[in-house]
């Protein structure tokens, strides 16, 4: 399996979480209430028994709680870094009815998590050999979890992933100060020590390897492709140098150098989280004005507030009810043709300006997939996405799908969970019980 | 893999987890639920002529937010008909057959005994604990600790009981008293094959300072209750290790008394207890608390390289000495780690007002405090209030002396280092 390289632009950041000490984390394990039926659970898409892994910190037990953990979310390492808590468990925590500060359950996570990579722990071992095989395409978190969890049932396991390094948009989207690129790398390797998972990377489905051939390979597969590249602007100027997509020029800065020397102002367009995302990773590379560029409300930004908060007060700007309608400059892009919108999203006559950037970053969204499934047979889709059932199954017999690709675009989370309810499915399928 | 199962007095159970006789035992429904959690084994509430309870029944003592570290109780036994007990008892057995049923009785006559102990053992239980414990309501009646406290009355009830038994009886014995070995040795006379303790501690939880009443309040009045919880573990600790090094006493104990987490067992255990009871963690928590107890122990085990709980049984009885027999040599200083102190000077303020006023300033103005080792007495006082883990450790220091006790001293042996601190 490939290396992450050591030479890359997002080392320049530091966790926006620190992580706690044991000390700390004594502290705040003591403070969590051991809620029954407790709603911190009913916000986990992978439903982590929060209080029970919160008693066994205390209690000196850290094995115990990460095996709690491990066993709802086998990537509950990354989760505990990258998870929105504060739309997930955090936000439901019954300390918020009372007006006290909510338990701080990533951190406690990346405690217990983080203390059984550095101890070695394993908790799992793979199921007496079943004969089946499974395929799965895309090595992002919702196959990683499904091939986890179809091990734990005996079953073969290939991935197959068209990049080099592994992980999904855990490793190359996630910004930088929630998790770095090796640190995914690691997980991988972690649940990949279950044995029985071949990887096979470089190797693009539908390009390099048909789809039929992989039909004829395996006896399930699953679907944990994501979504496409980002979304482009076609309007005038788009092919200018200094345009990127974001999820492209994340992906190249966590695990590369880039240059941005010469950058000094910068535009993102969008609003939603990669949009967030990217504005304060600029910041963080050191573009002196980013700007973020939405053509609505900043209420009405799809981005999550918290997030949005942090960036402003790390200084990005917004520029709010703007729509883009060209780029400007000769060879690279100097700046951004604006029109006002109005409060139901109509331009505005007369309110053309150009906001100047010498780096600009597309966050308008993720293309779906569809045409590169269509290779595959009997596979439907609704708004781009696969069509699935409650077990994650597509219309197609024998082909499940879970994470991005089916939900649309979610979070990692999502993608644990869909997965490991897909491979119980392909389990049930294969004649398990 | 350790092996978790236990056998105390020869009633065995797939681990040493059991509920006590209390309100967590007190249905088939609950207990069965509490098995299905992971508990061992249960205790089922006391049987005997069925009482009826007030209303207002529990009081807490709370230490500086942290909620109900003492609990106390003016409860009795079983207020539900005995066909009901009994018939519950055969359906948790039969459904259950590995996991430890014990009935827990509390009656007056020979006969009452004799006709109590036939219907649990027909219903299928699989040990008799012998309620001589309870220190409230009971006992006027008779009943309780009023028997607990008389090993003569004790033995006597021990012997029927064990002679109309034909499973396992444990005497379950009151802290209310001043010693506990004569009770302990008196139910072995009677034949038991094991105690249980303890029960709760006599207690009057709180005073209502508006009302002015005695806390739990049953109206304009109150009694005093069974004190029991985290707070009463080193209590019933004493008494389970008194009778585990008392050469006399040598039957099983079943430990109870402060229990929340698989640690507080491991203690039990270690001081000769071969299963342990928990009540009023259960009470706060809920039954699923068990799920760390196993985990907790069996980790332990592991890491202490213990195959069976039998192994782990008494373990620490022979570090209980006696103060005359302690090494007066041995010397520890209180050591400050500077790079986690926070600056709080608890532990200044503590040996200053509390302890040999060797904890100073930093004379470089710094906030992290100054043993002057020459004077610490080694009593640890700063680093029980110290609020950091391990800031504060205790040293050993290499005096040269050799060790040597007061008896030792006292008998003209054995030569004591200088005092220190005694100025
Ligand atoms: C910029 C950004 C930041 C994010 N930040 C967070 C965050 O902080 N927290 C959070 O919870 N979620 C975050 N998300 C969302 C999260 O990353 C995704 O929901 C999650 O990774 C989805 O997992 P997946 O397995 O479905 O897909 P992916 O992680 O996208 O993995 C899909 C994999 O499939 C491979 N693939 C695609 N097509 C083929 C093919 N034809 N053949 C072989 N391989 C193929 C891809 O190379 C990729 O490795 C972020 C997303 C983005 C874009
Ligand atoms: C509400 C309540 C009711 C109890 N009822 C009984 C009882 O019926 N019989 C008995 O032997 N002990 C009874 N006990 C005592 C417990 O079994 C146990 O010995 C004691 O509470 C100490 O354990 P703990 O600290 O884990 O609660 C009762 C305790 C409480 C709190
Ligand atoms: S809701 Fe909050 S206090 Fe309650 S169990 Fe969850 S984390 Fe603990
Ligand atoms: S705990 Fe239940 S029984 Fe007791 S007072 Fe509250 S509601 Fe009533
Ligand atoms: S009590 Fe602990 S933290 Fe506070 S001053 Fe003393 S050594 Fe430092």
């Amino acid at each position: 399996m490939s290396k992450i390289a050591n030479e890359r632009a997002e080392n320049v950041f530091t966790d926006f979480k620190a992580p706690y000490t044991p000390a700390q984390a004594l502290v705040e394990a003591n403070r969590c209430l051991f809620c029954a039926d407790a709603p911190c659970i009913q916000a986990c898409p992978t439903g982590i028994d929060i209080p029970q892994f919160i008693r066994k910190i205390a209690t000196g037990n850290v094995k115990g709680s990460a095996r709690t953990i491990f066993d709802s979310n086998i990537l509950g390492m990354s989760c505990a870094r990258v998870c929105p808590v504060e739309v997930l468990c955090v936000g439901k925590c019954v300390y918020n009815e009372m007006g006290v500060p909510p338990i701080q359950i990533g951190k406690l996570q990346r405690h217990s998590t983080d203390v059984a990579f550095d101890e070695g722990w394993r908790f799992f071992e793979a199921g007496a050999d079943s004969g089946r095989s499974v395929g799965l395409i895309g090595a992002g978190p919702a196959s990683l979890a499904a091939a986890h969890e179809l091990r734990r049932h005996g079953h073969a396991c290939t991935i197959y992933d068209k990049r080099s390094v592994t992980g999904g948009l855990n490793t190359t989207g996630v910004a930088p100060y929630k998790m770095k690129a090796d640190r995914s790398a690691d997980e991988v390797q972690w649940v990949l020590e279950i044995g029985g998972i071949d990887v096979q990377t470089g190797v693009e489905v539908g390009a390099d390897l048909s789809w039929d051939e992989l039909v004829s390979r395996h006896d399930a597969l699953l679907l944990g492709v994501g979504l496409g590249p980002d979304t482009e602007l076609p309007v005038d100027g788009a092919q200018l140098s200094g345009i990127y997509g974001a999820v492209d020029f994340i992906e190249r800065f966590k695990l590369g150098a880039v240059d941005l020397s010469d950058v000094r102002r910068a535009v993102v367009v969008g609003g939603g989280n990669t949009a967030v995302d990217a504005v304060r990773e600029l910041v963080g590379l050191g573009v002196a004005e980013v700007t973020m560029l939405y053509r609505g409300v900043e209420a009405k930004m799809s981005g999550y507030a918290h997030e949005w908060a942090a960036g402003k007060l790390e200084g990005v700007r917004a520029h709010w009810q703007a729509q883009p309608v060209a780029f400007e400059g000769q060879a690279a892009v100097e700046g951004v043709r604006c029109l006002r919108l109005d409060d139901q999203k109509q331009p505005i006559e007369g309110s053309e300006h150009v906001v100047p950037a010498d780096l600009v970053l597309l966050a308008i969204g993720q293309s779906k997939l569809e045409q590169l499934l269509t290779g595959l047979s009997g596979v439907t889709f609704e708004r781009g996405r696969v069509v699935v059932d409650e077990h994650q199954a597509t219309a197609q017999a024998g082909v499940w799908a879970a994470g991005d690709c089916a939900n649309g675009g979610k979070e990692v989370v999502n993608a644990v969970a869909e997965g490991k309810r897909a491979a119980l499915a392909i389990h049930a399928h294969l004649g398990g019980s | 893999m350790p092996d978790l199962s236990s056998n105390c007095a020869g009633i065995r159970s797939p681990n040493p987890f059991w509920l006590a006789s209390a309100p967590p035992a007190n249905s088939g429904a609950q207990i069965q639920r509490a098995f299905d959690h992971g508990w061992g084994g249960a205790v089922w509430k006391t049987l005997g002529t069925p009482i009826q309870n007030v209303s207002s029944r529990f009081g807490a003592v709370d230490v500086g937010g942290t909620r109900a570290v003492g609990f106390n109780n003016i409860e009795l036994i079983t207020d539900r008909p005995l066909e009901v007990n009994f018939r519950e008892i055969y359906e948790t057995k039969k459904k259950y057959p590995a996991h430890a049923v014990v009935v827990s009785l509390m009656v007056e006559t020979r006969e009452e005994w004799k006709d109590f102990i036939k219907r649990a053992i027909d219903s299928g239980a699989d040990g008799l604990e012998l309620n001589f414990g309870c220190p409230h309501g009971m006992c006027e009646r008779g009943m309780g600790s009023a028997v607990g406290q008389e090993p003569k009355v004790n033995e006597e009830i021990t012997s029927w009981a064990v002679e109309y038994s034909t499973v396992p009886v444990l005497v379950k014995l009151t802290p209310n008293v001043g010693d506990i070995v004569p009770h302990g040795l008196a139910a072995q006379r009677g034949g038991a094959h094991g105690v249980a303790l303890i029960n709760t501690i006599k207690s009057i939880i709180g005073v209502d300072i508006d009302k002015m009443v005695l806390e739990p309040r049953v109206g304009g009045l109150s009694t005093n209750g069974g004190y029991c919880g985290a707070a009463v573990k080193p209590i019933a600790l004493h008494m389970v290790a008194q009778l585990a090094r008392s050469a006399e006493f040598d039957i099983p104990i079943s430990g109870i008394g402060g229990v929340a987490n698989w640690r507080d067992a491991v203690e039990f255990i270690l001081l000769g207890s071969s299963s342990v009871q928990v009540c009023t963690e259960v009470m706060l928590k809920g039954y699923r608390i068990v799920e760390d107890m196993i985990e907790g122990l069996e980790e332990y085990m592991r890491s202490h390289d213990f195959a069976t709980i039998d192994q782990m049984v008494g373990k620490a009885v022979p570090s209980y000495s006696e103060w005359g027999d302690l090494d007066m040599n041995y010397e520890t200083v209180a050591k400050i780690d500077a790079s986690s102190c926070i600056g709080c000077q608890l532990c200044m303020v503590a040996c200053h007002d509390g302890a040999h006023q060797c904890i100073h300033q930093d004379e470089g103005g710094s906030r992290v405090p100054v043993v002057d080792e020459s004077e610490c007495v080694g009593c640890n006082l700063c680093q029980i209030v110290c609020p950091v883990p391990d800031c504060i450790t205790m040293a050993e220091v290499d005096n040269g002396f050799a060790p040597a006790t007061w008896n030792q001293h006292m008998a003209g042996q054995g030569k004591l280092r200088p005092k220190k601190g005694a100025h």
